[in-house]
């Protein structure tokens, strides 16, 4: 998949050849720094670009359905009752004159998972489910009137309501204390195990990822880098971003002083790039390196890399 | 109901505010009302005489108080100008006024919310720049100049509309006083040939004030739509699969009509009171001309009675839109 925004000043190439795959049942987890194309990865997926933005190539097949060149209509039946997105920012992201059961209600009213007059219920019982207490006071409060963490929970609700196939979790656990975090992504699992739901878990924070995720997915400036199994990917990264991105992270009994920063920002998309956006900031960068196009290797099963030297 | 009477409570400081400044108001405006009642031939006695009359030869204190002696009991005075009470005088003209605003400011909203919103939804669209270009004209318009035109186009050259002489023409005669709008009374008493009369003679008036305020509420309206549609909760409205309808009338169009119902109470007060060119144009019996008529002459009673009734109206008018506002928006409920 490839998507490209036009800004003012020219356009930028925000995914180029984005490609993964999501099996049912299974979690996957996309991890980079800012800016790396995580969340228009999911937007993309979703079908709720901003309007400047433009998939130029590329498709997203769920079951059968390529999300990309779908009719709007088929889009709008789709999402919610198959493909499901949490968002950051659960504050705004929830319609703030409306009361959180009716939000819930909205989506299962659309979606008629469930007969209507069960619809309240059904709503008491999300709310249970992501342990809101006392659920019934709640589906009548507005997102004013709760915290953070419980407007997250609420997100969380709206988007399971309908028991999707696919769920797209951006950074679902930011802001949340440690043990609702964990509550909530014990959730996600059960969820996950029981209707056979699969997971995108967008998140920098790796830690995270190693502990939920059965697939891992690297992306940087729009391109993936590496994609393997949680554990090869833990074990041996083979990318040099990867690897860098794994010696910056804190881990318990190492030193601060062991923390190695990656050199460099994300480079600036709107210019003419390299066939590999990460040579700038590369230490094991050579002259091919400059060569088109960027090799798509795979060092193992199920373990690719985007990369003419890898580890 | 806590909210209305505290409402109500806080609006009280500000009517007493304009008792006074009426009151000073008047009194400060030059011209001798004695003397122009009495007419260009009156002695230096017959005008004192009637100063006396007037209770205007007492002290400003004592002027005040018999001035508030009479709100009380309901007495704005007599009008020199047309000798008949400023109250009774008011209870007429003032329904002809608020027929013709609310029509227009109906009809302006009619076309300026789908307007705005339809804008908004294909910002930079034909539609979008067709909507700016007729609203900014109709802004642009003194609107006693689009009257003129509407009456020259419509009635003088096709003959359309009937001529611009009121209420109504000189063969109907008024239907029987119920809420005053000759529209509405004239259906109530069962008398649709009259009904139909009375919206011919509204509505070139009403169109004229209607182009005047569609174009702030069509642009308000538009700004806020786009604000909201980029706005964090539609997309999660638009990710949860809801259909498009849902998210651009439920969710977007009632948070965006916030900042225009605030609006739409500006442009009411506003309407109903700066409508005097439009009444003159269709000489529309109204309290604009009134009022005008009145202050020209020195009249001082009916020119307080207006700004008294325009500011109650004004304070009703606030309350209405605060209530409204506590409808549309719980977080305003809470901090009340």
């Amino acid at each position: 998949m490839c998507v490209e925004f036009r800004t003012r000043h020219g356009v930028v190439r925000a995914l180029e050849e984005v490609r993964f795959i999501v099996r049912r049942g299974e979690t996957v987890g996309i991890v980079g720094e800012s800016g790396s194309g995580k969340s228009v990865t999911a937007y993309a997926l979703m079908g709720i670009l901003d309007p400047a933005a433009r998939v130029t190539d590329g498709r997203a097949v769920f079951g059968g359905l390529d999300l990309l060149h779908a009719s709007r209509q088929e889009l709008e039946a789709y999402r919610g009752r198959e493909l499901a997105m949490i968002f950051q920012s659960p504050r705004t992201a929830l319609n703030p004159i409306r009361t959180v059961g009716r939000q819930i209600e909205d989506v299962l009213l659309r979606h008629q998972t469930v007969p209507r007059a069960k619809v309240r219920d059904r709503v008491i019982e999300l709310l249970t489910l992501v342990q809101i207490p006392d659920p019934e006071r709640r589906a009548r409060a507005y997102p004013f009137e709760m915290s953070g963490g419980m407007c997250q929970r609420v997100m969380i609700a709206l988007a399971i309501a309908a028991s999707p196939s696919l769920l797209v979790a951006d950074e679902p656990t930011t802001g949340l204390d440690v043990t609702t975090q964990a509550a909530i992504l014990d959730l996600l699992d059960e969820l996950a195990r029981t209707t056979g739901m699969a997971t995108v878990l967008i998140s920098h924070d790796l830690g995270l990822i190693a502990e939920r995720c059965d697939r891992i997915v690297v992306m940087h400036a729009g391109h993936v880098v590496e994609e393997a199994p949680a554990r090869a990917m833990f074990a041996g990264p083979r990318h040099p971003y990867t690897a860098r991105l794994l010696a910056s992270t804190p881990r318990v009994g190492a030193k601060l002083a062991e923390l190695v920063p990656i050199p460099g920002g994300v480079p600036d998309l709107r210019a003419e790039l390299p066939p590999c956006r990460y040579r700038a900031r590369c230490e094991r960068a050579v002259a091919e390196c400059d060569e088109p196009p960027l090799p798509r290797t795979q060092v193992a099963p199920g373990h690719l890399v985007a990369c003419r030297r890898p580890l | 109901m806590r909210l209305v009477g505290r409402r109500l409570a806080l609006a009280i400081p500000g009517l007493v505010g304009v008792v006074v400044v009426t009151f000073l108001l008047n009194r400060a405006l030059p011209g001798d009302p004695a003397a122009f009642f009495a007419g260009p031939a009156a002695t230096k006695q017959a005008i004192d005489e009637i100063r006396v009359k007037l209770g205007l030869d007492r002290s400003l204190p004592e002027q005040f108080l018999y001035y508030v002696r009479d709100l009380g009991r309901g007495n704005l005075g007599t009008s020199l100008t047309t000798g008949q009470s400023v109250v009774s005088d008011l209870v007429q003209r003032l329904p002809a006024s608020l027929e013709l605003t609310l029509a227009g400011l109906a009809l302006a909203v009619g076309v300026a919310l789908p307007v705005g919103v339809f804008a908004a939804t294909r910002p930079g669209s034909w539609i979008d720049h067709v909507a700016r270009v007729v609203t900014t004209t109709g802004v642009s318009l003194p609107v006693f100049f689009t009257g003129l035109l509407l009456v020259y186009v419509f009635y003088y050259l096709l003959g359309w509309a009937p001529a611009p002489l009121g209420r109504l023409d000189a063969f109907a005669s008024a239907p029987r006083t119920i809420t005053g709008f000759f529209t509405i009374d004239a259906l109530l008493t069962g008398q649709p040939a009259t009904a139909g009369a009375a919206v011919r003679q509204l509505v070139l008036p009403a169109v004229t004030l209607g182009i005047f305020a569609m174009a702030p509420i069509a642009r308000m309206t538009r700004a806020a739509m786009l604000g909201v549609l980029s706005s964090d909760f539609i997309r999660t409205a638009r990710a949860a699969g809801l259909a498009s309808r849902t998210v651009l009338f439920t969710y977007a169009f009632r948070n965006a009509m916030l900042p225009v119902v605030t609006l739409l109470g500006m442009i009411f007060s506003f309407l109903l009171g700066a409508n005097v060119l439009v009444e003159k144009v269709f000489a529309w019996p109204g309290i604009g001309s009134y009022a005008l008529e009145a202050l020209i002459a020195s009249d001082y009673a009916p020119v307080q009675g207006f700004v008294l009734v325009m500011a109650t109206i004004y304070v009703l008018l606030n309350l209405a839109i605060d209530v409204l506002y506590g409808v549309i928006d719980p977080r305003v409920r809470i901090e009340a």
